[in-house]
């Protein structure tokens, strides 16, 4: 409790107090009390606030798309040890830096890249196409990045699942589509909005991935609050950037404990 | 042959030796500081690769080596205190901000046998009114390096570069990118007038939709890696990657509405650990020889006219304009002059452009 006080609250309060006050000298947080930096985070920085989740949910409705079909593809191995090899599969990435693994992705997209080569190679394409600093770019490395996030939990509540459900379902004249939207989809939600949770919420705080393979049209509010923190020095600003992104985050944390652990069977 | 007769004539040749391979420094370690630990905090690519090593010999203390992408980076630290460091690099803008926030310890030049060495032109500056707290390091300007196929003509301005169709990358050095738009729109870089900064503002953002990346000063290195086709960079930068491909691929050129010229300068911050050590490294990189390595390699003006005056640096670099200008290009050369009550008003257009460049 008190480590949660410590270095949780406590600089929590910082940032919550610095945000209320006038930048002085150096960047650092002076009186009087001001609305300033909230206005201004709203006024100008808005647009990038709504691509930043428009980022996040793109990211996570991409991870759902690939991540549902690969956790029911693992768990519905027969065999304990293929499950187990699958799954180590999944989170051997991580055993890898992740801007090393961002850098290769990198080499993969740029313009001079393995995957530009190919296209023109292969006809596809005249020119190289601007793959790097692009949105989808961005999108891309959030998708690869937290992929495994979105995979575990989904993989746990399919594991949990019970086989005999399905095969009621189908007794009772399910055919599959019927019975994956009635019985195995509402079963494994907890799984998906746990998933969908733990990529929405990293997603949103980014700063590495829209920094290497963003440039300009991928600038992200992690890179906002990081730029105003480490080159401009201006502390209130950065946190009042922070704070809403603190806030938004709370309200998807808030979402996770709504639906997330509710109905597990 | 006497013993000694020998003696002297096997050191006689090993130093004709030594001088046909290199012109070795003489410069010598004043004794007493063996053991000791130094902290260099510089700017990437910004001096010669057995500089530190050559120095760790000579005086038998072990240097720490962290570098910066961008000076705010480096005056950040500092305001929120320094770690360590005993020297620093800041350009003449931000000497200017540390001397003015109490963040330099005085330079006590009675310590720095070499200072001779230092052309005049680059001493007593207005930033630094008699090198109270400055030693100039190197000097450059910010301009256009550029990918002379894929652009297919040469660029001599910066509205080449704002009008190009294709990628293009800036700099986050946002006095002297956003002074670059206003020399190019006919306004003084260093206007305070708010309309003015307004009207970079927006010309930057009307100019602004072919750049893909704003970079921290590695452009040079999306340049080489084909993923831009003209970077806004400083001078030797663009240079280094010229002599390392050996190619005729690439150019860089100080845009005819003017640029940024700086100076670059060795400091002691407030905090440092080792102060009499800095002091002691400072006289070394003042070493004509040391300085000469330097300036060949990161391939930036030197302001060390002993080393000049001894034929040490390259003469290909000492004739190329785009390092050592002529008078008539530096006729048209800017510095970014500090002032504390713009530094605000500038990052904030800077940070509300960024938001609006770009495709």
């Amino acid at each position: 409790m008190a480590w949660l006080v410590l270095f949780f609250l406590l600089p929590l309060l910082f940032v919550g107090v610095a945000s209320f006050m006038t930048r002085g000298a150096g960047g650092q947080p002076i009186q009087p009390w001001t609305l300033d930096h909230y206005q201004r985070t709203f006024d100008v920085f808005g647009p990038v606030i709504w691509r930043t989740l428009g980022f996040a949910a793109l990211t996570t409705a991409l991870c759902l798309m690939v991540g549902y079909p690969t956790a029911m593809y693992i768990a519905s191995r027969q065999r304990p040890a293929v499950r187990l090899v699958l799954l180590f599969l999944v989170l051997l990435p991580f055993w890898t830096n992740f801007l090393v693994r961002t850098y290769a992705l990198i080499t993969i997209v740029q313009r001079e890249g393995l995957l530009n080569e190919w296209l023109v190679r292969l006809g596809l394409v005249q020119d190289p196409v601007q793959m790097l600093f692009t949105p989808t770019a961005v999108v891309l490395g959030l998708v690869y990045g937290y992929l495994p996030f979105m995979v575990l939990p989904i993989y746990a509540a399919v594991e949990r699942l019970d086989r005999r459900y399905v095969e009621a379902a189908n007794d009772l004249g399910a055919n599959d589509w019927r019975a994956f939207w009635r019985v195995i989809w509402p079963l494994t939600l907890p799984g998906v909005v746990a998933g969908s949770m733990l990529v929405f919420i990293p997603a949103i705080g980014a700063f590495v991935t829209p920094d290497l393979m963003g440039g300009t049209g991928g600038l992200m509010i992690g890179n906002l609050v990081q730029s105003q923190f480490r080159g401009r020095g201006n502390v209130p600003l950065g946190s009042a950037i922070s704070m809403v992104l603190l806030v938004i985050v709370f309200v998807g944390v808030l979402v996770y404990a709504r639906w997330g652990e509710r109905g597990d069977p | 042959m006497s013993p000694r007769a020998l003696l002297n004539a096997a050191v006689a040749a090993a130093l004709a030796l030594g001088a046909a391979a290199h012109a070795e420094s003489e410069w010598t370690c004043p004794s007493g500081f063996a053991g000791q630990t130094l902290s260099v905090y510089n700017w990437t690519t910004y001096i010669a690769d057995d500089t530190v090593t050559n120095f760790e010999a000579a005086c038998g203390v072990r240097v720490i080596y962290d570098t910066y992408p961008g000076e705010d980076d480096m005056l950040a630290r500092m305001r929120q205190g320094n770690p360590g460091y005993d020297i620093a690099v800041p350009s003449d803008r931000v000497v200017a901000i540390m001397i003015e926030e109490g963040l330099l310890v005085p330079v006590d030049l009675d310590l720095i046998p070499n200072w001779g060495n230092l052309d005049p032109t680059f001493l007593d500056l207005d930033f630094d009114p008699g090198n109270r707290y400055s030693v100039p390091y190197q000097w450059g300007t910010l301009g256009i390096g550029y990918h002379v196929g894929r652009v297919g003509f040469e660029v001599t301005s910066w509205m080449d570069m704002f009008t190009y169709d294709g990628p293009v990358s800036w700099i986050e050095d946002i006095r002297a990118m956003m002074g670059s738009a206003a020399v190019a729109m006919g306004i003084d870089p260093n206007t305070g007038d708010p309309e003015e900064i307004d009207a970079i503002q927006r010309f930057m953002i009307d100019h602004g939709s072919n750049v893909v990346y704003i970079n921290q000063d590695d452009g040079q290195e999306l340049l080489l890696r084909g993923e831009v086709d003209i970077v806004v960079e400083y001078s030797g930068d663009i240079f280094q990657i010229m002599d390392e491909c050996e190619c005729d691929d690439f150019a860089f050129v100080i845009p005819a509405e003017g640029a940024n010229f700086w100076v670059d300068n060795l400091v002691i911050p407030v905090g440092a650990s080792n102060v009499p050590l800095a002091h002691v490294f400072l006289d070394y990189l003042l070493d004509p020889v040391v300085a000469a390595d330097i300036a060949n390699y990161t391939a930036y003006g030197s302001p060390n006219q002993a080393a000049v005056d001894a034929g040490l640096i390259d003469e290909e670099l000492l004739t190329n304009p785009g390092i050592y200008p002529d008078a008539e290009t530096e006729e048209r050369l800017f510095r970014v002059l500090q002032d504390s009550t713009l530094e605000q008003r500038y990052n904030d257009a800077w940070d509300e452009l960024k938001i609006f460049v770009g495709r």
